[in-house]
């Protein structure tokens, strides 16, 4: 991986990004404090396709990757409220 | 002559030693199974055989012995750690390391070397005395050295205050060493087999299921075995196998590199590391620089190399022994390490009965492989965790009591 597509920037070297680890769910403020720690620090871990949060470290600009974590393939990358629209899609296709 | 030569080939009195004991075929069901033929899986075999009597013990490995981290680390051991319970354990492994290659009867080529960790600023002086007086507290030979010293230790380090981050001192900790890590994997091998533990590689678990009677069924690309107690001890691979039994863990896998450049003329006694700089280097006994530095930015299960570490690497390599420059890198890898949040192990009981684990091992695995080793077959004997890895428990993150926060509370007990 050599190149990111930062949906602001356009592709930039890897080097200006860093990774924050997976997109979760925040647990509700009054949640147990089981889920806490699970949102905290447990981590899916998977080896496969991944969504993460990225940032642009020199804009300071959070967006999704997804990505290929047995590969190192990018597969694509989306500004937030893209990536949590078509979550939505995509969840409202599934209950249906 | 060459007749001569023939004639001792084929005369029977000469037969060549095998160095393992020959291969058992796999069977249906074992007291203990422990997955993962690396260091630490096979040092808790060899002391489930020793210290428990317990020798109905399978080792699976899907790869070959120490195909994984075992064989990929830079081969430091020391102890100088910061925390009380971390110090603490490192310490015991230290006591272990020292007498293991006469009692595994191999060369592990153990060599004390003292290890020097540079500070560069104000702040790592002071986390340097820290750690100093953490250390001596507990009994561990460790110490602050200033710059004059450090010139008597390391003549070779470039001590020039014309530099990006000049070298203003160093934790120096004598006992620091480097072993030969192959042979610490062979040697516990053949110890473990000797008592009875069969060694099974090319063998993947692809399947676990935890059964009402307490017992576990593990299924695996040669059949099915059911064990008594399971021991996962799969560095980089953790949550993948972690979650084929329910289990989720505060582990990220990130790519951890190192290389080794061609063989030099002896001239770097003691290990030196630097944390500001992300330096870790010791020469080993065949001249060869082995170096090391930061995890990969990224969490990756693939273990491919890439020329921004070496890079990054050679540029701070350089600043501290300018000399090299006209060496050249010889090989460069990757392992898959468990990264945990508070840079800590992951070692105990878990959620499932009779299912133990030992994971978590981040950049930090290769010098606690006796300890580890130790520890896992008394807690997979008795049930019970030894008060050394109690600290490490997974259930730590639900307390939110991680040790780097305990650490200046609880002094190890």
């Amino acid at each position: 991986m050599k190149i990111i597509d930062c949906p602001l920037n356009g592709p930039r070297n890897a080097q200006e990004f860093i990774c924050a680890g997976e997109v979760k769910q925040e647990p509700s403020q009054d949640a147990a404090i089981d889920e806490w720690a699970d949102f905290v620090f447990l981590e899916n871990n998977l080896k496969g396709v991944v969504h993460e949060w990225w940032c642009h470290v020199a804009s300071s600009y959070w967006f999704v990757v997804t990505r290929d974590t047995a590969t190192e393939r990018i597969i694509a990358t989306y500004r937030p409220d893209e990536f949590f629209a078509s979550q939505r899609q995509t969840e409202g296709a599934d209950s249906e | 002559m060459p007749l001569a030569l023939l004639k001792y080939g084929i005369q029977r009195k000469y037969k060549g030693n095998r160095y393992f004991p020959a291969a058992k075929p796999l069977r249906s069901a074992y007291d203990v199974v422990i997955i993962g033929g690396g260091g630490h899986g096979l040092a808790c075999a060899y002391y489930l055989a020793r210290d428990w009597g317990i020798s109905d013990v399978a080792v699976l490995e899907k790869g070959w012995l120490a195909s994984g981290n075992t064989a990929r680390n830079t081969a430091i051991i020391r102890s100088n750690y910061l925390t009380p319970e971390g110090a603490l354990f490192y310490e015991e492994s230290m006591r272990l390391w020292r007498s293991l290659a006469g009692e595994l009867g191999i060369n592990l080529m153990y060599s004390e070397r003292g290890h020097l960790t540079l500070a560069h600023t104000d702040a790592a002086i002071r986390t340097s005395r820290w750690r100093a007086e953490v250390n001596q507290h507990l009994g561990i030979d460790s110490e602050l050295v200033g710059r004059d010293e450090l010139a008597k230790l390391c003549p070779e380090l470039n001590l020039s205050e014309d530099i990006r981050y000049p070298v203003l001192g160093a934790l120096y900790h004598p006992p620091g060493a480097i072993a030969r890590h192959d042979a610490v994997a062979w040697g516990y091998a053949r110890g473990a087999m000797q008592s009875g533990v069969e060694i099974h590689q090319q063998t993947e678990v692809t399947g676990i299921q935890s059964l009402d009677d307490g017992s576990i069924e593990l299924e695996t690309d040669r059949g099915s075995i059911s064990a008594g107690q399971v021991v996962q001890a799969v560095a980089g691979m953790s949550s993948e196998l972690a979650r084929m039994v329910g289990i989720k863990l505060p582990i990220r896998s990130v790519p951890l590199q190192a290389c080794v450049s061609e063989a030099l003329k002896p001239f770097l006694d003691p290990i030196v590391v630097s944390g500001s700089l992300h330096i870790y280097v010791s020469q080993s006994a065949r001249g060869e620089l082995v170096m090391g530095g930061a995890t990969d930015p990224y969490p990756l299960y693939s273990t491919r190399s890439t020329l921004d570490f070496t890079e990054g690497l050679m540029a701070n390599m350089l600043e501290l022994f300018p000399f090299l420059e006209n060496a050249k890198v010889l090989r460069q890898w990757a392992g898959i390490a468990d990264m945990t949040p508070d840079f800590s192990p992951v070692m105990g009981i878990t959620p499932v009965s009779n299912y133990y684990i030992d994971a978590g091992w981040g950049t930090w695995g290769f010098k606690a492989t006796p300890v580890c080793g130790s520890c896992m077959a008394e807690l997979a004997a008795t049930g019970k965790a030894p008060e050394l890895i109690k600290p490490f428990e997974l259930e730590r993150f639900s307390r939110m009591e991680q040790v780097g926060e305990r650490g200046a509370a609880s002094v190890g007990h």
